[in-house]
């Protein structure tokens, strides 16, 4: 969520948080949890931390890894009784990640996901830039790919596959 | 633990209704898994791969729900259950034949699926109407695959409409299973928790029709008011556990590993 609506009460929090950025995405290691927004809620005090997230796509296989890899650094950084639930029942979508990671995800080489339109048809047909040479000649070749966040296209100004980030 | 049930509905219905969902999911997101390297190309190896991934994790989803109902965690549900305890509709644990098979399947599911899940998403009950808007926006993915296969396949080649309309002529009449009534179906829609199974397969019914005629496939049905009505025989038994030897073997595949070594830690 954006900074000014995170909720932080106490000194604990805050550095919860400040760890939490840096907690890497498996799956797209250019992007933080923190940058996808898929950490909802943090509650830390001197006993220990209690963190909520939700998953991008249901059926997400690396919720797990997330879940471990949030626990374990949170440990490194001292925190005791470390629990991270994940909440089913709060929204998400890509219009939610948060702004500069349109950029990072550029600069790494996936195109960033567009902002959702009324229908999923109209969303697709919004033009495409490539994330190599910035050509929008692109066309989607699969509305899959390699992970579920991600589908398939090709540009055809230089001539390369590249992979964006489903818009959903 | 423990979820606030909407009005008029009892634990058990709502558990019934959700394991309907749940188990569809996992049934058919196994089937789609069988075609992991396998599929024609390479593009729909990947999607079928994804599919599988998405309706396997969607079925955890309503299983985790289900939990709060029953006590019964997702692992349990899906890897110690007995298949007679399987509450999924027979067409989805049909073998997965041929890829004209398990497109039209795939198509005829989708759909069901978006139909039902817009039925709920406006119901009074609170995580169901969060979960299933979620659900609804991944599901969108699949029915514009299965659609556009279908409209390219339909009419492509002699070969093609050949093997689409052996397809739609073996699915068609499982699919309608999918409608089959639930036992606590009067009390689901006297509560107004979902419109009703009947009215479910008019909407999909109004939604499949056209796009399998447009694609020059014969569909058995005839027309009834502003929808159409199905011709023959609905293929029902699977939500009242009266499955096909196809499920058994299904589950035994789906659950051999876990029964290897119960409890192991991954
Ligand atoms: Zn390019």
């Amino acid at each position: 969520m954006p900074l000014e609506q995170r909720q932080v009460h106490n000194v604990a929090e805050a550095k919860a948080w400040d760890v939490l950025q840096s907690v890497q995405d498996p799956e797209i290691p250019a992007l933080t949890l923190v940058d996808l927004n898929v950490i909802r809620h943090v509650k830390a005090n001197d006993q220990g931390v209690e963190v909520e997230m939700t998953p991008t796509f249901m059926g997400c296989p690396a919720l797990d890894r997330m879940k471990e890899d949030i626990r374990i650094r949170l440990q490194e950084a001292g925190f005791k009784n470390v629990r991270v639930n994940v909440n089913l029942t709060v929204p998400w979508s890509t219009d939610m990640l948060i702004e500069s990671s349109k950029e990072k995800l550029q600069k790494f080489g996936i195109a960033p996901p567009p902002v959702l339109q009324e229908s999923l048809p109209a969303t697709l047909l919004l033009p495409v830039q490539c994330p190599f040479c910035n050509s929008t000649e692109t066309r989607l070749e699969s509305e899959f790919g390699s992970t579920l966040c991600k589908q398939l296209y090709y540009c055809d100004s230089c001539r390369q596959s590249f992979e964006r980030f489903k818009p959903l | 633990m423990g979820i606030e049930l909407p009005a008029g509905v009892t634990a058990e219905a709502l558990s019934e209704f959700l394991l309907a969902l749940a188990d569809d999911e996992l049934v058919l997101g196994h089937r789609d898994s069988e075609w992991t390297a396998y599929a024609p190309i390479l593009e729909e190896d990947i999607a079928f791969s994804n599919i599988a991934q998405d309706e396997l994790g969607h079925s955890l989803v309503w299983f985790s729900l289900c939990e709060k109902l029953t006590g019964k965690n997702p692992d349990e549900m899906a890897f110690q259950r007995p298949w007679e305890d399987f509450r999924c509709c027979r067409f989805v644990a049909y073998p997965k034949g041929d890829f004209a098979y398990t497109v039209v399947r795939q198509f005829l599911f989708d759909v069901a699926e978006q139909v039902r899940l817009i039925a709920i998403s406006s119901s009074s009950f609170g995580p169901l109407r969060e979960i299933s808007q979620r659900i609804i926006r991944e599901e969108n993915y699949h029915v514009m695959h299965s659609q556009g296969l279908i409209e390219r396949l339909g009419d492509a080649t002699e070969e093609s409409r050949r093997r689409m309309q052996s397809a739609v002529d073996v699915a068609f009449p499982q699919s309608l299973g999918i409608f089959e009534h639930l036992k606590a179906e009067e009390e689901l829609v006297d509560a107004g928790f979902f419109p009703g199974n009947d009215a479910l397969k008019s909407a999909w019914l109004a939604q499949v029709v056209p796009v399998l005629r447009k694609a020059t496939l014969t569909v058995p049905v005839h027309d009834h008011k502003n929808t159409f009505a199905a011709d023959g025989q609905s293929d029902d038994g699977g939500r009242q556990g009266k499955h096909t030897v196809h499920l058994q073997a299904l589950v035994a595949d789906l659950q051999s590993v876990y029964k290897l070594v119960p409890n192991a830690k991954w």
